[in-house]
């Protein structure tokens, strides 16, 4: 990434307050922090003193438990449910709209252009999510329009990691717990809720502009790194990828598939709450006079049976068989497919599984496992 | 395109408490619009008019409880064309498929003074388990969402889109954060058809299963998280003994905790 216009700025709480309204005021749909149903979600953020403050998180497998903080820190949590594709890439989409009209039928497309998005609180790992999702949905021939529509214009805060969560691991994937681009601007909190900005675009520079900052002084910008260096050797998880790929490709028939089946519950999860998983389903409906029709986009994965129904039936009946689907697409196919892998470390499918199931866990056990002797070969 | 006739809907019902049937007549906006498309035929719930079979649509509501009802769903299905039950009653058996692990004739025993002169089978059971069911539309009770949309793709012919997968998808479209990873609280959803729209999840509750089994569901892996939770055995016969505890998952589920 080339070097950011500014060399880095600082910025205190109301600061922060006034870098939300600045956001507000230049017509974003600012989505950020919010604390609801017992965890911290993103959602819409009309103002800046609306930002949460003071909350944290205990994270485990298929465990979350929302804590408070000794501060008044603004991003004193890792990552929560949500996950940012959510709008960029949302659950439930009408595509357009039919009605009879004589003897055909009248199109009506769907909703406008969005609102422009401003994303607050990105953290590195999302920022990877977010351009793995870029090159899936934007980068071959046929981009998505309506992801395009969102992401193009989506103004980035990202937020440097210095407290790891108990289920990280993007150390291990590469992804975090500091970003070096792919944001506008990005914040390192610090004590007292001091932060240390790092412009990474002209607008991010010109919006920063418009609300009360200082030029940063050389020791809070070491201690922000410093800070952001620390929590390399903080992860809750860690995953060994060295010669993974191979060692999942060629386990097929590992019995540890069959082992996690007796555990997963196909519910599905793990890959709505994964900030990489792209898939969606179509369904077309008719009213009740059959004089309209919608098409909607919906979220889909690859634990429903319909995900792989061809004509006669699914082509992955057993739980094993979705398991082993999800796993291996996440951490090795993926590369086949895009050039790097499909996770990015978040830990929320390790999170969010009700039955506890640790990606990393599965992955180590399938990979060291028994596998034929042809596969035990490394590049 | 106009239709030459108007097919023809009866709705009947069995052993069940009309909350389906009702569901159907709070459609209200969506109900003159029904009224447009079908000729009622046959809907006590709405009106006494009935005009006889054969019916090109047929929802039957409730569950086979009576030798007697054993026979009607003979007819019932002679006279249908297409034949849609509707509710865990006639999809599962209902709650009062609770019987089946129990003496019938000791309930009713205790409920009714002269119990000689009822007529009652041993089992609750669904439609299913009697006649050829075109279509089952879960939920106790339905969705009317779901049941507009099993009514609109029956007139425009085509398949109902009515997902088998689990309340889990649902909660998290919806965006509300897991009630069992960041509460603790029990929730049948992981092993429970989606249709309801997660509900319960969303006002904090776990999901009571009002929808039955989903499609591959794994109710020994959820006990076990159940249990993690603090769930006792006679607290998973429970959970998974209510509305549909006729359906074989779930019976079988709360079988294996009575015995322990
Ligand atoms: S696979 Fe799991 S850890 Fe990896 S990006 Fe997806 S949710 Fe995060
Ligand atoms: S791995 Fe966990 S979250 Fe994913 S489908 Fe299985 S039980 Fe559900
Ligand atoms: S609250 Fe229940 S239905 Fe919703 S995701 Fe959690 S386990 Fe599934």
């Amino acid at each position: 990434m080339s070097h950011a216009p500014h060399g880095p700025r600082a910025l205190d709480a109301e600061g922060l307050a006034a870098l939300v309204d600045a956001l507000v005021a230049a017509g974003y749909r600012v989505l950020g922090p919010a604390v609801k149903g017992g965890a911290i979600v993103y959602d819409e953020v009309a103002s800046g003193k609306e930002l949460p403050r003071g909350f944290t998180e205990d994270q485990d497998a298929g465990r979350y438990r929302l804590g408070r903080r000794d501060d008044e820190a603004f991003f004193g949590f890792a990552v929560g449910p949500t996950s940012w594709k959510r709008f960029l890439h949302p659950p439930d989409l009408l595509r357009f709209r039919a009605s009879r009209e004589g003897h055909g039928f009248a199109v009506e497309p769907a909703d406008g252009a969005p609102t422009s998005l401003a994303l607050l609180g990105v953290r590195p790992c999302d920022l990877a999510a977010i351009a793995r999702q870029d090159r899936v949905l934007l980068g071959g021939p046929y981009a998505d329009p309506a992801y395009a529509a969102r992401r193009t214009e989506a103004f980035v805060v990202a937020v440097q990691c210095t407290e790891p969560g108990g289920t990280c691991f993007c150390a291990s994937m590469g992804t975090g717990p500091r970003a070096e681009s792919g944001f506008d601007l990005a914040l390192t909190e610090g004590p007292a809720s001091a932060f240390v900005v790092e412009v990474g675009s002209s607008r991010g520079a010109e919006l920063l502009g418009r609300v009360p900052n200082r030029p940063a002084a050389a020791d809070e910008v070491a201690a922000a790194r410093a800070a952001t260096d620390a929590a390399r050797g903080k992860m809750g998880r860690t995953l060994e990828t060295a010669g993974l790929k191979e060692a999942l490709q060629a386990a097929a028939e590992s019995p540890r598939w069959e082992a996690v089946a007796g555990r997963c519950l196909s519910c599905a999860n793990c890959t709505l709450a994964c900030p990489t998983c792209f898939c969606t389903t179509v369904e077309d409906t008719t009213d009740v006079t059959g004089g309209r029709a919608e098409r909607w986009r919906r979220w889909d994965s690859c634990f429903s049976l319909d995900f792989s129904y061809i004509h006669g039936g699914s082509v992955r009946r057993t739980p094993s068989s979705r398991y082993r689907q999800w796993l291996t697409h996440k951490l090795a196919s993926w590369h086949d497919q895009f050039g790097e892998p499909g996770c990015v470390g978040c830990g929320r499918c390790i999170t969010w599984c009700p039955a506890g199931i640790d990606l990393t866990e599965e992955a180590r056990a399938v990979a060291r496992g028994p596998v034929p002797a042809k596969a035990a070969r490394k590049e | 395109m106009p239709r030459r006739e108007k097919p023809k809907l009866a709705v009947f019902k069995l052993a069940s408490c009309d909350g389906c049937q009702l569901s159907l007549l709070d459609c209200e906006d969506e109900l003159l619009a029904v009224a447009g498309e079908v000729e009622i035929a046959s809907f006590l719930e709405a009106s006494r008019a009935v005009v006889k079979g054969p019916y090109d649509l047929v929802l039957v509501e409730g569950s086979i409880t009576t030798p007697h009802d054993a026979e009607r769903i003979h007819q019932v299905r002679r006279a249908a064309r297409f034949l849609v039950t509707i509710g865990a009653c006639a999809t599962a058996g209902g709650i009062q498929a609770l019987r089946n692990s129990k003496d019938v004739h000791e309930f009713a025993r205790y409920v009714y003074p002269s119990p000689q002169y009822l007529e009652t089978l041993n089992k609750s059971t669904p439609i299913v388990d009697h006649v050829f069911v075109d279509f089952e539309l879960r939920g106790c009770p339905v969705s009317k969402r779901q049941l507009l949309e099993v009514l609109s793709a029956f007139l425009a012919g085509r398949k109902p889109v009515v997902p088998t997968y689990s309340v889990c998808v649902e909660c998290k479209r919806r965006g509300t954060p897991c009630v069992m990873v960041a509460r603790g609280t029990p929730c049948l959803g992981p092993v429970t058809q989606a249709g309801c729209g997660a509900i319960c999840p969303a006002y904090e509750r776990g999901c009571y299963g009002c929808f039955g089994p989903m499609e591959s569901p794994n109710t020994a892996s959820l006990a076990r998280t159940l249990g993690d939770h603090g769930v006792d055995a006679p607290g998973l016969v429970r959970a998974f003994r209510s509305f549909n505890a006729g359906a074989d998952p779930f019976r079988r589920e709360s079988e294996i905790h009575e015995q322990t």
